[in-house]
């Protein structure tokens, strides 16, 4: 799979996965889910396609990690800065450090095992 | 009667054989002697270089001499990194066939692959695998492969030697000649061709039953000799046993599939002529894929932590 499909699917799937642990790390999230899934979905797909597109510029493991952790934290950011619109209850680091971290694997993924795409003649 | 001790002779019959190249080769000291001739060392005058000159001794059999004249234009068919190149052939002054080749200057792949790892062992292996298939592609069986017919020059680039005993395709499943060893030195009907211990089976009984397998027989009876002096994993154990399995219908159909199954277990990837338990297919993933496991891990490590942190 080349890098920025891989970097998309890798973000979708995991963002997902994401929002959908709202559910048992703030049960309180439950009447929103749907929202919460969609818009964790949504950033992943943005991000992982961004991070696989800098990881078929760029070429290099360290780089792609560290570019998939900022394109994580950035896009994780708005949501931890959101407070809850029932309780006003802020989420910061329980969204911001997951977030950051699926960014992270999704930039190794698209560094280690997405597809360079040979130009063609 | 005095008697002349076996290096005086072996000296007296090199000054005898040494052959006479004309104004074009300058013939120096003999590098090796086989049971198709006797190669030299020579200077090409004209280009000013050193090449390799391989010269019938001055008594042969015509047979002989057909047969070194069909090596040359074997050798000439095989252009490839892998495969020492010739640069010319025909008769001396009294009539001995000659060709020359490349000098190949370094070591022996089985001294050269004794203080290297494993890994570097199998990449020189595929390096044979590949000029192999290479001659198999154009119809070449090279019939005597083994550690001595190898050569890493000082490049590091793989030389398959030695085509002496190849055949085309197409002349083995009429060939009812038999051949010689190189070891011994016999030539003539009725001495299989090849060497033994990396002879196929059916080398022995038929020459005319003789394909691309026998080179595989050969290959896998050179990975087993290459491998020797350490502890032989059960994947790569089992290319051997599939590669000099005794039946040609049980080996592998061609040099390619033997190299991709070394490449396999080269790449951690699952290996075709092994039956892999779960517990090491699962050991295996887990080797190939273990720092994306570990940041998996790390990802529910936080989110654990998050949910101790909040007292959920």
């Amino acid at each position: 799979m080349n890098k920025p499909v891989l970097g998309l699917v890798a973000g979708g799937v995991l963002g997902i996965f994401d929002g959908l642990t709202a559910l048992v790390s703030a049960p309180e999230v439950a009447p929103q889910i749907a929202g919460i899934v969609a818009g964790s979905c949504a950033k992943g797909l943005v991000a992982g396609m961004l991070i696989g597109w800098f990881a078929k510029k760029v070429n290099n493991l360290t780089a792609g990690v560290v570019f998939g952790l900022a394109m994580g934290a950035l896009f994780a950011l708005p949501f931890a800065l959101m407070p809850d619109p029932t309780t006003g209850q802020k989420y910061f680091w329980e969204i911001l450090i997951p977030g950051s971290l699926v960014g992270l694997i999704v930039g190794f993924l698209t560094q280690r095992y997405g597809a360079m795409v040979l130009a063609r003649r | 009667m005095m008697s002349l001790s076996d290096a005086a002779l072996t000296r007296l019959r090199d000054v005898v054989d040494r052959p006479d190249a004309g104004d074009r080769y300058a013939v120096h000291e003999l590098l090796g002697r086989g049971g198709m001739g006797a190669v030299y060392r020579a200077t090409d005058q004209l280009l000013q270089r050193d090449v390799a000159l391989k010269v019938l001794p001055p008594e042969h059999p015509e047979d002989i001499a057909r047969r070194l004249e069909r090596e040359a234009r074997v050798l000439a068919a095989l252009e490839h990194p892998g495969i020492v190149a010739i640069h010319d052939a025909g008769r001396l002054a009294d009539g001995r066939p000659f060709y020359v080749m490349r000098l190949v200057r370094g070591r022996r792949l089985d001294e050269q692959v004794r203080d290297e790892t494993p890994g570097e062992r199998l990449r020189r292996f595929l390096a044979v695998c590949d000029a192999v298939s290479f001659a198999h592609s154009k119809g070449v069986i090279h019939r005597d492969l083994k550690p001595a017919n190898v050569m890493v020059g000082e490049f590091g680039e793989v030389l398959v030697l030695d085509w002496g005993v190849a055949k085309r395709a197409a002349e083995v499943a009429g060939d009812t000649s038999h051949v010689l060893s190189a070891e011994t030195g016999d030539t003539g009907d009725g001495v299989a061709v090849g060497t033994p211990g990396f002879m196929a089976p059916e080398q022995l009984i038929a020459a005319a039953a003789v394909d691309v397998r026998a080179d595989v027989f050969a290959l896998g009876a050179l990975l087993r000799e290459l491998m020797t002096g350490g502890k032989v994993a059960a994947p790569l154990r089992a290319i051997i046993a599939k590669a000099t399995a005794p039946t040609a219908s049980d080996r592998y159909p061609s040099v390619d599939a033997l190299a991709a199954d070394v490449r396999a277990w080269l790449d951690g990837a699952s290996v075709s002529a092994y039956a892999e338990p779960v517990w090491e297919k699962a050991l295996r993933f887990y080797r190939r894929n273990s720092a994306l496991i570990l940041l998996l891990l790390a990802y529910v490590v936080v989110r654990l932590f998050i949910l101790w942190w909040r007292g959920v």
